[in-house]
């Protein structure tokens, strides 16, 4: 069979799938969305039109992005433009089958947006909603649109013609053709991927191996999942693309086994391609052999430095080794290997399937193409974002994301993960790109962008990620493994209170050894929240350590929690939802908090209703209140 | 073999083709500190004490993984260099007792004298196998560090005492990764690797076992390689005079030192310049020649049984009755069992006295584990 009639055929099929006069409706079934209840959904929806006797196709989809939402259901009645409804709960699904599938009312008030051609009235375009208004989506395409798991979906969208193209390409054109795209190595480094696959293609050996980085480890990110589940086939496209321009005839996909859905769907998607041809020996006649192992790596953060990486699948300990010999040299085996991440696969695909001037016109000079986050943390639209790199931190949180979470003033965005720095309001409006954030102290990364609000405690936040990479440092060299650690005890003794003078100046001190002196990327980066905190926020450091108080009132040594003796209403509702038993009162009697007792865990905080408002969080002072419950005065409620 | 000319610390010297950077000072005695570099075994440059400045490179590089290459330029000891090392070192010593490095009495105290440095037992110099023998206190005194304030904290890991040779006390433990490595690469055991994430790695056996319920072999390779007091042999009292030796319990001839005192034999070290086993010895060449040689169950004259007893004759008398009973069987009915333990002149003639002179291929040696 032909790639021609591989295409007409699915496009025929989804042809007659979108075209279809069913109903259709589309499921958000990645981990995030069955996360959110997404199989409840599913079954509760089954069930109706089973009920009601009516026929509709259901595909299930990967995830749009919009994980605030989740879980999201699309329903599309021929001849209309596909609705989108998010957080959905059973309930909701019955109203909206009974409302809109049986009696066509498309229910508005839920919908989130429609796709596609035609409008509904009352109804925006989903793509017009302020959280995709922005976002180019080129990586993330297919993801929500396609159904993963079959491979006819794909090619239907413009799938493998990039590979098609490639195999009638001189391995040499293929490398020009990246080189000119200007993309670069999506997992953090941002290295140009063309110059990377040459270096490979042009070391001495005849056997070479490819590899896909997916293990992603940082907290919070999840880009790669995303895309694994929601369209294998692209990154597995950029693979096989990769395998001809550098005459690999092996490659790996490196996936944690936390992510048991992608790897699910990796295989199903690597088992249909080689029925068509795409994978194996003599792919499309070309006498191109190629094939793809799925190794499943068991979760160390370590394993996503490269030559950690190459060791995990060698079947040793996940150890990073010291580099030259680099990888493109001596990597796999010993033999000539190329890694890239999940991302840049995907992306080559795309540069093969529409050319290099297409993709270079998206992006900075230095910095071409679209670069996927993960937006999470206090803000009001979480979720997997794609934009164009260049972007304005300011315009991703606020115009993509919708600012800070209830309207709280914004602290810092983390980019980078653990390994990222934390950028203030200041670099709100610096660009989004490779140099950009390494002159601000940050990294790119692999994406992931935590936002933080004005309750978010720097201090406690460089803690958080040193402890994080203090544990998941290989402990092979010195720096990363005891360095780390002694830079975790002083955080950890400044959040406790007992920050000495000049301990601000032993973690820079500590840090540029870290940075300077350890091994691998890892260490390398891991000083860099503190660092970067301690060059934006060191008012807060010095807050900590001289005046014993956390202005972001977070740190639990350094508050205290009170009742307000002239607003508590004494109605219990705190005394009652106090784990440690710590707040005294009765009934007409002023509530008070024993603070030997008093965990500071904030229940009471929360709980206290707005309209009275009587726990207050403090730092470094201690308020006038009673010992004692007292009776409350006459006249009050 | 292609010789390399490049420039150490301004002094021109030359390195064989493939040599690292630090071999090639090491061989033209510039001394490089490290802790995790060992001759025999894969570099893993994880102690970053042997960095070094290249013309050329832009990060500062650990020496033991670079390979020279011609006429390159390498500083090994400009102040930033002697700064970041003295910084590298900060960690360790912050799990590594400490007060014997900067205490002048380190020479002169006894095991029963009380600490001037009021340091606990556990963490004394006195009670350190290697004090004053340590790889460690040597780069701290070459990198001049006395200047920071170390906190240093005892860990409080159990000792592991199981292996009747040598004790594995990790408190004392760099994470070096020199035993796991000649328990991997030279012996192939693999009885040792390195187990837990972050500050919280060591070195031991999978698990976290005692070392004697793995499979080790007790060979105590790993604690010849050890640069600091971690791992130690129990019973390593000190000699008097030592002399070196060829190994009597196979045909291999590894070459040992052999400590004695009154004319008794000690302990026993493998001797690292002999070119038949570089260093390394076998459970029975490095823990059982001392019972072997004085103990008294050793034959030392020839022995006769006659009804049921042993009694003791010359050579001359076991000879003959050797001689007169073997005529009286036919050449197949009769083997011959040499020992290992003879020269291989002696093993040489024994053969040949079996197959010429008795006419029997029936021969063996016991020249095996």
């Amino acid at each position: 069979m032909t790639f021609e009639d591989i295409r007409a055929a699915a496009i025929n099929e989804w042809d007659s799938l979108e075209k279809s006069d069913q109903v259709r409706i589309y499921l958000g079934s990645a981990t995030c969305g069955r996360a959110a209840g997404a199989k409840t959904i599913s079954d509760e929806l089954e069930e109706e039109l089973q009920k009601r006797n009516i026929s509709a196709v259901i595909t299930q989809v990967g995830c749009i992005g919009s994980c605030y939402l989740e879980p999201l259901v699309d329903i599309t009645k021929p001849g209309k433009p596909r609705i989108s409804y998010g957080n959905m709960t059973p309930k909701k699904m019955v109203e909206l089958v009974d409302d809109y599938i049986v009696n066509d009312n498309p229910r508005p008030d839920l919908a989130l947006g429609s796709i596609g051609e035609g409008s509904v009235e009352g109804i925006t375009d989903f793509f017009q909603t302020p959280m995709l208004k922005s976002q180019v989506r080129i990586i993330l395409r297919n993801c929500g649109f396609i159904d993963p798991e079959k491979i006819n979906h794909y090619i239907a969208r413009g799938g493998y013609s990039g590979l098609v193209r490639t195999l009638t390409m001189t391995p040499d054109q293929v490398i020009e053709e990246l080189k000119k795209s200007g993309l670069r190595g999506r997992g953090g480094a941002g290295f140009p991927t063309g110059q990377k696959w040459e270096f490979c293609q042009r070391a001495p050996g005849n056997e070479k191996y490819i590899i896909c980085n997916a293990d992603e480890g940082d907290p919070g990110a999840f880009m790669n999942r995303s895309l694994l589940e929601g369209d294998p086939h692209s990154v597995l496209e950029g693979m096989v693309i990769g395998s001809h321009a550098i005459g690999a005839s092996q490659g790996y996909i490196y996936c944690r086994a936390e992510y048991p859905l992608a790897i699910e769907r990796l295989k199903i998607a690597t088992d249909q391609m080689r029925k068509y041809g795409f994978l194996g020996k003599n792919i499309m006649g070309t006498g191109h052999n190629f094939e793809i192992v799925i190794k499943e790596g068991a979760g160390a953060f370590v394993c996503g430095e490269e030559t950690a990486l190459m060791a995990s699948i060698e079947g040793k300990r996940g150890m990073p080794r010291p580099r030259p010999p680099f990888p493109a040299i001596a990597g796999l085996w010993g033999k000539p290997t190329n890694i890239n991440n999940v991302e840049t696969w995907a992306a080559a695909a795309v540069i093969m399937q529409r050319g290099w001037e297409w993709y270079s016109q998206f992006g900075t000079e230095k910095s071409k193409g679209t670069k996927t986050f993960a937006l999470v943390g206090k803000i009001e639209r979480t979720g997997l974002i794609e934009v164009p790199l260049g972007m304005t931190l300011r315009s991703i949180i606020y115009d993509i994301g919708g600012g800070v979470l209830d309207g709280k003033e914004f602290k810092a965005a983390q980019t980078g993960g653990p390994s990222g720095g934390c950028l203030p309001q200041s670099n709100l409006d610096s660009p989004v790109d490779y140099e950009s954030l390494a002159a601000a102290g940050s990294i790119m990364g692999s994406g992931g962008m935590i936002v933080m609000d004005e309750n978010t405690c720097p201090v406690d936040i460089a803690r958080y990620f040193i402890s994080f990479t203090q544990g998941e440092s290989c402990g092979k060299c010195v720096p990363c493994r005891l360095g780390t650690r002694q830079m975790q005890k002083i955080l950890q003794r400044i959040c406790n209170g007992n920050g000495e003078q000049g301990d601000i100046e032993k973690l820079q001190k500590i840090g540029e050894t870290v940075k300077t002196g350890s091994l691998c990327g890892l260490g390398q980066t891991a000083p860099n929240p503190v660092l970067t905190t301690i060059r934006y926020f060191r008012d807060d450091y010095e807050a900590h350590i001289h005046d014993k108080k956390c202005p972001s009132l977070t740190c639990k040594d350094l508050i205290r929690f009170y009742i307000l003796p002239d607003k508590c209403q004494a109605c219990l509702i705190c005394l009652r939802n106090c784990p440690a038993e710590a707040i005294l009162g009765g009934k007409r009697m002023i509530h008070v908090i024993d603070q030997d007792k008093c965990t500071k865990c904030g229940t009471c905080f929360d709980v206290c209703p707005k309209k009275f408002d009587a726990v207050v969080r403090v730092t470094g002072e201690k308020l006038d209140v009673p010992d004692e419950p007292v009776p409350m005065l006459a006249g009050k409620a | 073999m292609e010789t390399l000319n490049l420039s150490i610390d301004g002094k021109e010297v030359k390195a064989k083709q493939g040599s690292t950077v630090l071999a090639a000072a090491l061989d033209n005695e510039i001394y490089i500190p490290s802790l995790c570099f060992h001759p025999h075994l894969s570099a893993t440059g994880g102690c970053r004490l042997c960095v070094v400045e290249i013309e050329g490179y832009k990060d500062y590089v650990p020496s033991c993984t670079i390979s020279a290459t011609d006429s390159m330029v390498v500083r090994t000891s400009t102040p930033q260099l002697l700064q970041l090392r003295r910084e590298a070192l900060n960690p360790i010593l912050s799990q590594h007792p400490c007060a014997c490095l900067m205490c002048w009495r380190q020479k002169k105290c006894g095991p029963d004298d009380i600490c001037l440095r009021n340091v606990a037992v556990t963490d004394r110099c006195v009670t350190c196998p290697r004090n004053y023998n340590c790889e460690l206190q040597q780069v701290v005194c070459h990198v001049n560090k006395n200047d920071v304030k170390i906190e240093y904290s005892y860990r409080n890991l159990p000792i592991d005492d199981s292996n009747p040779f040598f004790a594995r006390d990790l408190n004392r433990c760099i994470l070096c990764g020199r035993c796991s490595r000649v328990c991997n690469e030279i012996r192939g055991i693999g009885a040792v690797n390195v187990y837990n994430w972050g500050g919280d790695s060591l070195n031991g056996p999978f698990g976290s076992k005692p070392i004697f319920d793995t499979n080790c072999i007790s060979c105590g390779a790993c604690v010849s390689s050890c640069p600091v007091g971690a791992l130690y042999f129990k019973d390593s009292p000190k000699a008097e005079t030592e002399t070196k030796t060829t190994c009597t319990y196979c045909g291999v001839g590894c070459g040992l030192v052999l400590g004695t005192r009154e004319n008794k034999v000690i302990n026993v070290y493998p001797d690292k310049e002999s070119e038949v086993n570089k260093g390394y010895l076998c459970v029975k060449g490095h823990f059982a020649i001392k019972e072997m040689v004085h103990h008294p169950d050793r034959l030392t004259v020839p022995l006769i049984n006659c009804g049921g007893q042993f009694s003791p004759v010359n050579l001359d008398e076991a000879l003959n009755i050797v001689a007169s009973r073997l005529r009286n069987y036919r050449s197949d009915e009769v083997a011959v069992i040499s020992s290992s333990k003879c020269t291989n002149e002696d093993n040489y003639v024994a053969q040949k006295f079996a197959r010429v002179v008795l006419g029997t291929n029936n021969v063996d040696n016991c020249a095996r584990l």
